[in-house]
């Protein structure tokens, strides 16, 4: 039997799910509808009484005050899209729904699917109603629009059968099927492997070799032989980056660059850990999905540190092309930006905020070169306890343990399709790679895991990410060896093959090692929290892989061959410098109003509506939030928490991200992103003696003058590495972030994020961006320069330039060491990092985050070089710049302390709520109310 | 006198930690108890004076806010919940916890255990993660808000609007009220999620069971407050538990 329940809001009330979607509809141009309702429902299939499904609907669905719900299908008015699921996507909440169900004592119901079914509104043409749906109402890639009766098919059966790869006498076969990710020198460095063992491999050992050699999982163009100005680089990451931490070699950096995140000393007890990852490709096909699953993966690989941290923050950093693109410009077969936008928000909060993790820091940068490829960057930091911060070690005789959800087939291929370039056909391909998470059972996981951590319970852990068991089995393994079951594998739904549930990628999942003296307490801790741990195999002694599935032997590898058997990259880099027209500017320009259009623009606005939407303040611990100021509203710079509970140590997170200077030089927007990200915890109150940085790279099209400009990339790391003293403790890369659209290949900007996270003494000293007292003195730190280069102030004249912001280190840091003096004396009432949009952008800021005036002038702002222009001054982005709120009382003591440095008073702090710059002539070239400033600034993205 | 609190955990509670701290701080001796313990009877209600069902997503709120476990503890547990309150036992819900006593009638607390309001959608669409002014009622009987005037608390939920018929809402006591920096009842963002007539959280007659959807246990120290670094410390919601706890061991 099949029962039909829908659940609609009773008339009386607003709905405001329904209320959005007609706005969103209106944002589509389609005014011809005049109302959308969303009704959610429900399939049960089984045997039930109507008392029983009455109940169900009662007990679990409808809420007795604002809804009501129908057994049938009720005649409701208006156009009716009914939306599913497609068969095989995981469905949460039906799977909780069956729970729940059996929980009430209904044991006849076997199967439920969700639906929504919207009602619309409105004289539409059908084609009109077409528009919408895709638009708006399902996403193809995960969804369909039912059309009759709603069916459950029964699920598959697999009956096993061995299969091999004739790779000797089909080798064109092989390139061009699954495996069409290896390279010449890679196949035959298989066929080598295999021909000395004198047979073919099976399919589930190539498989296995693809996911262990593929760029996401080994990033092979990070490690390759790279010929770059007449010298050769072995292994960049290691020639560069590592090699900084090396050299720097701080005793408080823990574990770096070997475990799932890097990880430095916090205090006596207790160690934190920090993790960036990217989303790009998943995200760019199915936004919600992929950013939720973006969250729970580096989440995972916090769970996956050491003996397992516990996660304590969240960060999210996107780049999207313009929200504000119109809908003919858009290419086909790519979502608009500001739908990729609103989904990615929403996977972020309903993961992020569901697993109780404050989401309090990020980053949003918009470049059309990122409609057909988004860039979604999730960063977990966790807390552990120092002795259980170094990875783990298992032993001859643990059990592989799987623990938490069960194994479909999600994301089968998920690191191969990561690892490639989209077009317009991956909508096909990526039916497979599309995952939906579910928060509920990696909150399980994480309760459960920490608890047997405490206990004692397992010797080594690790995430069960992209390439499935396949890469967490096979690393863990790397040096002991392994056999595996894969029949014991708690499959979701029948029909599986031995190949499929090794590469599976579904969501929440662990590997854990554990003596099997320990393996009941265990199974007793995961049961408790609702979940699973499951034996899945053994550790051995032999260094070799063994699969084997129902008693049959399917796969039999050496770890020294999967591991160490991939012939390194030889490719070749060069660096070009591309020169961009300069813009023309007027001889006069209206200051004030370029500064309300630099403070409304997409790179510079505020972020208040992303923000909010975050749950920031979960477990209690912040102590600076992202949103400061008088009004809670302004833009702050780092954030704060206090990790441990009655300790006032402190922890600062901080990011930096400046593509646009990368179309310069991608030195030195690699270097700009390291100085706005150590801003940023010098803006706070912190200092640099206990900082540790974060990489993520993104490019696009990787060919010989992209990988010029990742060397180039990599170089600015280890210097400002070194000259800063701040090592690098994680990092990861995102490479072939390009789209075929035609005959054309669309590539990402250069991108580098850098993440900073630092240790604070003592959070009484947290300083916030606001001004807060009439009267007090304002300062500029550091110079100024004819720097204008990739500047939000050029773009305004839709112009790159060619002088992007310089960077001098020693003296930058000489700067910033006077300012943490000053900052350890509390002689500053506020700082602001000067960033996107320069001066004028950070005084605005600090004024109407203050709700107090300023007066400023320009002719007192100290320069590197000659400039005669005030809009250049106001809207320079040179590095390495501070304003400084200081009261009057204090100006001896500061000045005295900041001896040395790059230090100018250049106005005072008013009470009148204006902002007024006096150029360089002495006239006013601005005076404009804060209200106007802040409105300017809020409105763009008010959604 | 110890003074035993219950932190109830079901999968999906989020805020169980914190809220422990805060109670633990206030004088209390905390335990996490799991909402399968209490049901197989392996833990029981009388064993504590304080029960507090923290924030969260219980079960995902996958079928609604609080709905699941609203419904299990209306199932397994109605009879251990109407011993535990009417031998004086305090109750608070918060977020969740208040969604969840709502949803399984133990709020407004007619005794029968059937739902009669609801706390539904924020009228924006949206979750919202925000500071909120709340006055406190002065003729409530609530036992946790007792001796305050006004608190400043966070509220992170996307279902916080308080929905009841007119004739229940005539009958409600009310403790806490959403209002604006200067104490008038006024619309969003002030009141976040439209709840009717301001209500942030109510009681039941007694005062000892009291839920509430902004997060007392997320200021109870002065660096919580978000204007610290330029206003200082203007006091936070710590005296809620101190009052639970004080309340409980004078029983």
């Amino acid at each position: 039997m099949l029962f039909r329940l829908e659940i609609t809001t009773k008339e009386s009330f607003s709905d405001p799910r329904s209320e959005g979607l007609l706005a969103d509809a209106r944002d589509l141009g389609l005014f011809s509808v005049t109302g959308i309702r969303v009704n959610d429902v429900y399939y049960l299939a089984g045997e039930a009484t109507t008392g029983e499904i009455k109940k169900i609907a009662e007990e679990l669905l409808a809420d007795p005050i604002t809804q009501e719900y129908f057994l049938d299908y009720p005649d409701l008015g208006g156009r009716s899209v009914e939306i599913a699921y497609l068969p095989g996507v995981s469905d949460p909440v039906a799977e909780t729904f069956l729970e729940a169900i059996s929980g009430l004592g209904i044991e006849g119901i076997k199967a439920v699917r969700t639906a929504r079914r919207y009602l619309i509104h409105g004289e539409l043409s059908d084609n009109e109603l077409g528009w919408l749906s895709s638009r708006l109402l399902y996403n193809p890639m995960i969804e369909y629009i039912v059309l009759g009766e709603m069916t459950f098919s029964e699920p598959p059966q697999y009956h096993f059968e061995l299969k091999t790869v004739d790779i000797f006498n089909s080798v064109g076969g092989v390139n061009g099927g699954l495996y069409s990710n290896f390279s010449h020198d890679e196949l035959k460095a298989i066929m080598d492997y295999f021909n000395k063992l004198g047979r073919n491999p099976t399919d589930i050992e190539l498989e296995t070799i693809a996911q262990t050699w593929s760029e996401h999982c080994v990033h092979k163009t990070f490690k390759a032989n790279i010929e770059f100005e007449g010298r050769t680089i072995n292994n960049l990451l290691k020639s560069t980056i590592i090699k900084a931490t090396a050299e720097l070699n701080r005793p408080w950096c823990l574990s770096t660059f070997v475990d799932n995140s890097g990880v430095v000393a916090f205090d006596d007890n207790w160690a934190v850990c920090f993790k960036v990852e990217t989303h790009n490709h998943p995200s760019a096909i199915e936004p919600y999905g992929g950013a939720a699953t973006g969250i729970g993966g580096v989440v995972r690989d916090i769970l996956g540190t050491g003996l397992s941290a516990k996660p304590i923050f969240n960060t999210d950093v996107f780049c999207f092309g313009s929200p504000e693109l119109p809908y003919d410009k858009l290419p086909l077969g790519v979502l608009h930006p500001k739908r990729v936008f609103k989904g990615v928000r929403a996977g972020v909060a309903d993961y992020g905020n569901r697993l109780g993790i404050p989401t309090a820091s990020g980053a949003l940068f918009f470049d059309e070169r990122y409609i057909t490829n988004p860039l979604v960057f999730c960063g977990t930091v966790g807390l552990i306890p120092s002795d259980m911060a170094r990875p783990g070690k298992e032993k001859v005789g643990d059990l592989v343990v799987l623990v938490g959800g069960r194994t479909g087939r999600d994301g089968i291929g998920g690191v191969t399709f990561a690892s490639r370039a989209l077009d317009q056909r991956s909508v096909d391909s990526a039916q497979s790679s599309v995952q939906i998470g579910n928060p509920l059972e990696e909150k399980k996981v994480i309760d459960a895991l920490l608890r047997a951590r405490d206990a004692g319970l397992f010797s080594r852990i690790t995430d069960c990410g992209g390439g499935g068991l396949s890469s967490a089995v096979g690393e863990m393994a790397a040096e002991t060896g392994v056999r595996v079951d894969l029949e014991k594998v708690p499959l979701k739904y029948s029909g599986l093959s031995y190949t499929e549930i090794w590469i599976s990628e579904s969501q929440e999942r662990m590997v854990l090692a554990v003596p099997p003296e320990n393996f009941d307490r265990l199974a007793r801790v995961f049961q408790e929290a609702g979940t699973e741990a499951t034996v899945i195999g053994k550790f051995t002694g032999d260094r070799k892989l063994h699969l084997s599935y129902q008693g049959n032997v399917v796969g039999e590898l050496e770890m020294n061959f999967l591991h160490r058997g991939r012939p390194p990259l030889n490719l070749k880099a060069k660096w070009q410098k591309v020169v961009h027209p300069e813009p023309e500017l007027p001889q006069k320009v209206d200051l004030e109003e370029a500064l309300m259009r630099t403070l409304g623009s997409l790179n510079v606005c505020s972020r208040e509506w992303v923000i909010r939407q975050y749950d920031h303040e979960v477990q209690g611990t912040s102590v600076l939030k992202p949103l400061v100021g008088r009004n809670n509203d302004g833009p702050g710079d780092g954030v704060i928490i206090k990790p441990v509970q009655g300790s006032e140590k402190g922890l600062i997170i901080s990011c930096g991200l400046d593509p646009k200077y990368g179309d310069i030089d991608p030195y030195l927007m690699t270097a700009s992103a390291i100085d706005e990200a150590l801003r940023q915890i010098i803006a706070v109150g912190g200092n640099l003696k206990r900082v540790a940085l974060l990489d993520n790279f993104c490019w696009g099209e990787v060919d010989e003058l992209s990988l010029g400009a990742l060397v180039r990339a990599a170089q600015a790391c280890y210097d400002m590495s070194i000259a800063y003293g701040v090592p690098f403790i994680s990092g990861k890369d995102s490479l072939n972030n390009t789209f075929t659209l035609e005959d054309k290949t669309i590539s990402i900007p250069y991108t580098i994020l850098i993440s900073a996270m630092s240790v604070m003494e003592d959070t009484t000293l947290t300083l916030s961006m606001d001004f807060k007292k009439p009267d007090s003195l304002i300062y500029i730190v550091g110079l100024t320069g004819d720097e204008l280069g990739g500047s939000e102030y050029f773009a305004l004249y839709g112009a790159t330039g060619n002088k992007a912001p310089t960077i001098w280190p020693m003296r930058a840091k000489y700067n910033m060491r006077k300012i943490s003096q000053a900052a350890a004396e509390r002689l500053l009432l506020s700082c602001h990092d000067l960033s996107q949009g320069g001066l004028g952008v950070s005084l605005a800021e600090m004024a109407f985050s203050g709700g107090l005036g300023a007066e400023i002038d320009l002719g007192l702002v100290p320069l590197s070089e000659e400039i005669t222009r005030d809009d250049i001054i106001l809207f320079s982005e040179s590095n390495s710049r501070f304003l400084v709120e200081v009261s009057p009382e204090n100006e001896g003591r500061f000045e005295e302390i900041m001896s040395g440095s790059d230090l100018a008073l250049i106005g005072r702090v008013k009470n009148e709520p204006f902002l007024e710059v006096y150029g360089l002539n002495g006239h006013k070239v601005i005076s404009c109310p804060l209200i106007e400033l802040k409105e300017a600034w809020q409105r763009t993205l008010e959604w | 006198m110890v003074v035993k609190v219950f932190v109830l955990r079901a999968p999906g509670t989020n805020c169980d930690i914190e809220t422990a701290f805060a109670l633990e701080k206030a004088g209390g001796e905390v335990s996490f108890v799991q909402i399968g313990e209490l049901a197989r009877r392996k833990r029981n209600l009388d064993d504590c004076q304080i029960l507090v069902i923290p924030g969260g997503f219980t079960y995902g709120d996958y079928l609604g806010a609080g709905r699941i476990l609203a419904g299990e503890i209306k199932r397994s547990l109605a009879l251990d919940f109407e011993h535990f309150i009417s031998r004086g036992g305090l109750i608070l819900g918060i977020c969740n916890g208040f969604q969840v006593l709502v949803k399984a009638g133990i709020l407004p607390g007619n005794n029968k255990q059937s739902q009669v309001a609801t706390i539904t959608f924020n009228d924006s669409g949206k979750f919202e993660c925000r500071w909120v002014y709340l006055s406190v009622n002065p003729n409530s009987n609530c036992v946790f808000t007792s001796g305050l005037e006004k608190l400043y608390l966070p509220v992170a939920h996307g279902e916080g609007k308080f929905l009841a018929g007119a004739k229940i809402l005539g009958d409600i006591d009310t403790p806490v009220f959403y209002t604006d920096r200067a104490g008038n009842k006024v619309g969003y963002p002030w009141n976040p999620n439209g709840s009717i007539k301001n209500i942030a959280g109510i009681c039941d007659r007694s005062g000892r069971i009291f839920g509430l959807m902004p997060h007392p246990e997320r200021h109870i120290e002065p660096s919580q407050y978000p204007r610290w670094t330029r206003e200082g410390d203007q006091g936070n919601a710590f005296e809620i538990f101190l009052n639970a706890v004080r309340w409980a061991r004078a029983l």
